[in-house]
């Protein structure tokens, strides 16, 4: 799982540098465009409804997209691309990011030997609007600046617990289960890495399906196999006691738009929580709002954007645009704690470093490379 | 006499045909008064969905003790009693398995209770002990088909023309069921939950199971199937409040001959119902890999 999100964050640089190549050949141009309006489907089009008349999301679709979290500060303010610019940025990080290659020499060969097989070639792909960022508020299509703030002590002591966990981590020295995220631990998918509420474009399983019966909308995540039920008859949400990892979901209607205010996520015990938090962005579970709209915008499209905020992590709230295209592929049973060998690698593998004398450095090179946030 | 004879006679008849119509007439309704008899269940038929199908929509629940053991099983202690005493013990119950006990090869039988010896023992993946000690779900996995259907955990069935879904509240588990789907298995592979394909005849949902791992158990007592197992569920609704359950399970490999299980399911009635989160991981932490955590060196 490191390895994914390494893989991952590789993906983002690597578009970022390929986006910088071509500012810096003065190929951009701008050219106005409606943000987070979809795909360029036909606006006559009219959305389907269901038997008892609500608005008709469902399907099969892929989230993936090479399309940026955050503008790249080499493209300024401009929040499209060209078509050329988009073609040649898509060829670009297509041939870049190829797992296939075997151009780069041994060490590329094993770094590549996760190979294309297990990759979504959706990640390939920018936005069909050719955004330059799936950030389309702020303005600046980038995430706001977090909160300075003084630390209380106990705040203070859990961050260096965090810090050392994640240098034990890194360094491949976890003294227990709970120096894996909870990623690793196979409780949800990282916040950060899509799979789940947010769902951002990820290198792999970004596949979800919408069903819906009278009162309810689920959305079936790929990874980490949950069903997540979403109640459209008005109720209200749990009382806040109860704390949930995925937290408790709350539909309603707007026009065509399924607005989606979702609460109760798991805060009160840090240990369990571990250091890469519960919620988007390691936010405050307590403080955190997410706010998810779906909108089909075409036969083949939904538009996903959904607003996060939380005053104690971010100066202001932030909204995330992610086109969902329908795909003819099905999803199949993803796997985690049934085959989490992961787990046992690595926590059998420092008990026998340590049994061979090896010791844990914390100022190890390495101890802060890797799986941040 | 003869006339007052007579007059009884007439009386007689008159009140017994007054009584045969009365009880004719109002039949249904002490039928209908009386509890009715377990396992049997008036005629009925479902309320439709929009394309004419029985709606099952809903969130169910079976109330059987069979994921302790499909078997008949007196009540006892379960493992670690010195720390959990009854909280951990299972209670009685009787068989869910048509004719009473499941038809096993001998040598399966021995696995079976070997299982049971071990079921509190839990080996991970990786650890290179095959087959895994330890029941599943100690370990927070995925039930697998049946099991999952009387788990004492509700689930949710999300009915549409194309996909069935059935989501379970432990640990999330999830399966598809795709309608008149042509293709057992697409992929070289098994999975936890199996592949379903579904399709009505009449009344009844029939889902078909094939493509099942050889990890799963199907109850805590360490009955068990192999990747050959196949499963055909058919899902009844013989009232608005309940589903009637049966499963044939088939696998040449286990078992000497095709066997069934029957139950009914129950529609949870309380306002505002819903799913609730389970997720275990967090729970068998300790259990599963505590073992490999570092200990504090003194």
């Amino acid at each position: 799982m490191s390895r994914r999100l390494r893989m991952s964050l590789g993906v983002l640089a690597v578009v970022v540098v390929a986006v910088s190549v071509l500012a810096a050949r003065g190929q951009f141009t701008w050219r106005p465009t409606t943000l987070g309006a979809g795909t360029g489907d036909d606006e006559s089009w009219t959305p389907p409804k269901t038997p008892w008349g609500d608005p008709d999301l469902q399907g099969i679709y892929n989230y993936g997209t090479s399309t940026p979290l955050q503008r790249p500060a080499q493209v300024g303010d401009k929040e499209v691309l060209s078509d050329e610019e988009a073609g040649a940025l898509e060829a670009d990080i297509a041939q870049r990011l190829d797992r296939d290659r075997r151009d780069g020499g041994a060490q590329a060969d094993v770094s590549r030997s996760y190979n294309d097989a297990w990759m979504d070639p959706a990640r390939m792909k920018l936005t069909a609007d050719k955004r330059t960022s799936l950030i389309i508020d702020p303005p600046d299509g980038r995430l706001p600046p977090r909160v300075e703030r003084t630390l209380t002590p106990e705040e203070e002591a859990a961050r260096a617990a965090q810090d050392l966990s994640t240098r034990r981590f890194n360094t491949s020295f976890q003294e227990s289960y709970l120096d894996m995220d909870v990623g690793n631990r196979c409780i949800i998918r990282r916040r950060n890495e899509g799979g789940g509420h947010p769902y951002l474009p990820a290198i792999y399983n970004n596949m979800a399906q919408i069903l819906q019966s009278p009162g309810y909308v689920v959305i079936y995540a790929e990874m980490i196999h949950f069903a997540r039920v979403i109640p459209v008859d008005g109720r209200s949400h749990l009382p806040d006691t109860v704390e949930t990892w995925l937290g408790d979901p709350r539909g309603r209607w707007e026009g065509n738009t399924l607005v989606v205010e979702t609460k109760n996520f798991v805060g009160s015990n840090a240990r369990l929580v571990g250091r890469t938090g519960v919620v988007y962005g390691n936010a405050n579970p307590k403080t955190f709002t997410i706010v998810e709209r779906f909108t089909r915008t075409g036969p083949e499209t939904v538009d996903y954007q959904v607003t996060m905020s939380d005053p104690q992590t971010w100066t202001r709230p932030f909204t995330i645009s992610v086109p969902w295209n329908k795909t003819t592929e099905q999803i199949y049973e993803y796997q985690c704690q049934e085959t989490n060998y992961d787990m046992y690698h690595w926590l059998h593998g420092a008990r026998e470093r340590e049994k061979r004398g090896e010791r844990f450095d914390p100022n190890a090179p390495d101890a802060l490379g890797g799986q941040q946030d | 006499m003869r006339n007052r004879s007579k007059v009884v006679i007439a009386l007689t008849i008159a009140t017994a045909a007054i009584v045969a119509v009365g009880l004719a007439t109002r039949l249904p309704s002490p039928a209908a008064a009386q509890a009715p008899a377990p396992g049997e269940f008036p005629a009925y038929s479902a309320p439709r969905t929009a394309d004419g199908k029985p709606d099952l929509n809903g969130i169910w629940q079976s109330v059987t003790t069979a994921n302790w053991d499909l078997e008949a099983h007196s009540a006892a202690a379960g493992p670690h009693t010195e720390l959990v005493g009854a909280w951990g013990a299972q209670p009685g119950g009787q068989s869910i398995v048509e004719g009473g006990v499941i038809p096993y090869r001998p040598e399966a039988l021995a696995r079976k209770q070997a299982n049971f010896a071990q079921r509190a023992t839990a080996s991970v993946p990786g650890d290179g002990v095959e087959p895994p000690l330890g029941d599943p779900e100690l370990k927070c996995w995925m039930p697998g088909v049946p099991r999952s259907m009387y788990m004492p955990y509700p689930f949710q069935i999300v009915q549409t023309p194309e996909t069935i879904l059935m989501t379970h509240e432990f640990n999330g588990s999830t399966r598809l069921v795709r309608m008149n789907w042509p293709e057992e298995t697409p992929v070289d592979n098994t999975f936890f939950m199996g592949w379903s394909r579904g399709r009505w005849e009449g009344e009844t949902l029939v889902i078909d199971v094939t493509g099942l791992s050889d990890k799963n158990w199907l109850d805590r007592a360490g009955n068990f199937h192999s990747d050959a197992a196949h499963v055909v569920e058919r899902l009844t609704a013989v009232s608005p409040y309940h589903l009637w359950y049966e499963a044939t399970i088939e696998d040449p490999k286990v078992f000497t001959r095709p066997w069934k299980i029957s139950f009914p399911l129950y529609r949870r009635m309380e306002r505002d119902v819903q799913l609730m989160e389970f997720k275990c991981q967090p729970f068998v932490e300790e259990l599963v890999y505590g073992r490999f955590t570092k200990k504090p060196t003194s």
